[in-house]
């Protein structure tokens, strides 16, 4: 069996079992808000981890695709076409700012992508009368002609089949010829040029590619919560997001699931420390990357390799 | 018209003074070790924060002011004993992370040492307004600016003409180089923590009285930091301090008369605009690519 194929069946019997260990409600919170961050994360992995661009602002995506959802239904659109609006409004406006943006290299291209984050993230708070401001507006209820997506377990199957489809997508494009296009580019990218890879153009569609993700569980998000704020949009968000990506293991997309799904449920763990709960995240975090400085998964399994030989 | 321009100026010359002391303490940072310290903006905090604290507790305030630099410089310290220097060989990606764990830390730290409020320091020489050209400048104001221009001398004086400055800069130039002719690298590197600590911790005590204190607040003025270098141009100290005043008075005069709830927005569209046509920024020369 080829490894991709196992990893994804990993993954689907994992998601499929999960619900046998979820006792209630709270439980099943906790597991769709690490599926909707692995979704981001897995986009976001490819532009990181994949193509070696780092990108301090994916929160604001996540946040325009939020909102496009809740502001669109509230004009009485469907909920799939509002869902479509704001994947399509995001990849625009990720194509259109990634042109010049992705020319910038490195700590230019953090501080870049960081910026038009914290634009975003500003619009949204500021313009209230569209966006309810920095109390954030409710949101209707995912839903097609009269049927709906209701309750934390329709939600657990939907969010669940949405990510084991993000991680198939993501697999085979890493195989594909694109995924050697975009590891080159991270090799050296004056050297992909050079072997005559489109460096500009691949940069941008990997970059439109994890938008589109980060909008689309945006978009989710916030039928699932039925509620939406312009945290999700801001700064914090966005970093917690990058730190997702490494805590797992750049360059690995089951690490960005693991590091998704891990740093959901570490916050939850910690809040019997109460005010001891900031101090111990940072300590963790501090102590894994020092640790393992290639992240979780990939430092796992090299130990795995060497233990079986 | 005048008076209000020169009201603006004076607000964004005081932010821009604490901004470029941040930058500058992120470029020393940088420069030593090509980390980006995201834990500057706690060290602001920590300055702020003891400073506050010992106060109360009843120190006179430059005796207060000097143990608060001083134990930022030892958690500076500690950061580069403890974090960064077992890392050493991890990715850039990582090291961010890195620091990123250390300011959740050291916010963990503060709110517990501390606690969750906001608190104000009392001004350095009392709180009446002096009027300059129909404008009026708080004292604290001339304290940001002329402690600032101080430090900045201070920092081109210890660069310029002392030995362990010196040998800063010809490792900030090439580490091997530096090491091949006896510099200690790994000391400089724990110096320059040390310093930046120190700049850092100073910036957060000139300008808690003006905009008040928390365990918070370093999240944001380290964005304003980072954000400075990248406008002045990285590994650039001259691009440190430009870039900090140039945001200070962008901020200022983009909330007074453009629109207050957009001021960050402002400032960031702003760099966003140098970058594209200067991708290293005002200071950061030409870019050269080695494959």
């Amino acid at each position: 069996m080829r490894r991709d194929t196992a990893v994804l069946l990993l993954l689907a019997v994992g998601i499929a079992v999960l619900p046998f260990a979820l006792p209630n409600r709270y439980f099943y919170d906790v597991a769709i808000l690490a599926g909707i961050n692995a979704i981001v994360c897995v986009g976001l992995n490819l532009l990181i981890g994949y193509t070696g661009q780092i990108s301090l602002g994916h929160a604001g995506f996540f946040g325009l695709g939020a909102y496009a959802s809740a502001i669109l239904t509230g004009y009485g659109c469907p909920a799939p076409a509002a869902m479509a609006a704001g994947a399509v409004i995001v990849g625009a406006l990720a194509a259109l700012v990634g042109r010049p943006i992705l020319r910038l290299k490195g700590h230019y291209l953090a501080m870049a992508t960081l910026g038009m984050g914290i634009i975003i993230s500003i619009v949204i708070t500021t313009e209230d009368r569209v966006t309810g401001g920095p109390d954030g507006m409710a949101v209707a209820p995912f839903g097609l002609l009269g049927w709906s997506v209701q309750g934390e377990e329709a939600w657990y199957w939907v969010i669940g089949a949405s990510l084991v489809a993000t991680v198939a997508l993501a697999l085979n494009l890493i195989a594909s010829p694109v995924g050697r296009a975009l590891r080159a580019i991270h090799g050296s990218e004056t050297a992909a040029e050079v072997m005559g890879v489109d460096v500009a153009r691949y940069k941008r569609m990997v970059f439109v590619l994890s938008a589109v993700l980060a909008a689309l569980a945006g978009s989710l998000a916030a039928h699932y919560s039925g509620f939406v704020s312009p945290a999700k949009a801001g700064f914090m968000h966005s970093i917690e997001l990058v730190t997702m990506v490494v805590f797992g293991g750049m360059a690995s997309t089951l690490g960005a699931v693991v590091g998704a799904v891990l740093l959901t449920v570490l916050p939850q763990l910690l809040t019997v420390l109460k005010d001891y709960e900031l101090l111990m995240f940072g300590a963790l975090l501090m102590g894994t990357m020092i640790l393992m400085p290639r992240g979780l998964l990939p430092t796992l399994e090299t130990l795995w390799r060497r233990a079986r030989i | 018209m005048l008076s209000q321009a020169v009201q603006f100026l004076f607000s964004g010359l005081t932010l821009g003074a604490i901004y470029a002391l941040v930058a500058l303490g992120f470029t020393l940072i940088f420069n030593a070790s090509h980390v980006i310290n995201f834990a500057q903006g706690e060290f602001v905090m920590i300055g702020g924060m003891t400073t506050v604290f010992l106060v109360g507790f009843g120190l006179p305030m430059p005796m207060a002011i000097a143990l608060a630099v001083a134990a930022a410089t030892g958690i500076g310290m500690a950061l580069e004993k403890l974090a960064v220097e077992p890392a050493r060989q991890a990715s850039i990606t990582t090291l961010i992370i890195i620091t990123i764990g250390a300011s959740i830390f050291l916010r963990g730290l503060a709110q517990l040492v501390w606690d969750k409020k906001l608190h104000a320091l009392p001004p350095f020489t009392g709180d009446a307004p002096i009027g300059i050209l129909g404008a009026t400048i708080l004292p604290q104001s001339l304290w940001a600016m002329g402690v600032g221009v101080l430090l900045l001398l201070a920092l081109r004086w210890f660069f310029a003409r002392t030995l362990l400055g010196q040998a800063m800069l010809a490792t900030a130039n090439n580490r091997m180089a530096a090491q091949l002719v006896g510099i200690n690298v790994r000391r400089i590197l724990l110096l320059s923590f040390a310093l930046s600590a120190a700049l850092g911790a100073a910036a957060g005590i000139l300008i808690a009285p003006i905009t008040l204190t928390a365990y918070d607040v370093g999240t944001n003025i380290g964005l304003k930091g980072f954000a400075a270098v990248m406008l002045g141009g990285l590994g650039s100290s001259a691009g440190a301090v430009l870039g900090g005043l140039l945001l200070g008075i962008a901020e200022a005069f983009g909330a007074g008369y453009v629109s207050s709830a957009y001021k960050d927005a402002f400032a960031f569209v702003i760099i966003m605009l140098v970058l594209l046509w200067m991708p290293r920024g005002l200071l950061g020369g030409a870019a050269a690519e080695r494959v």
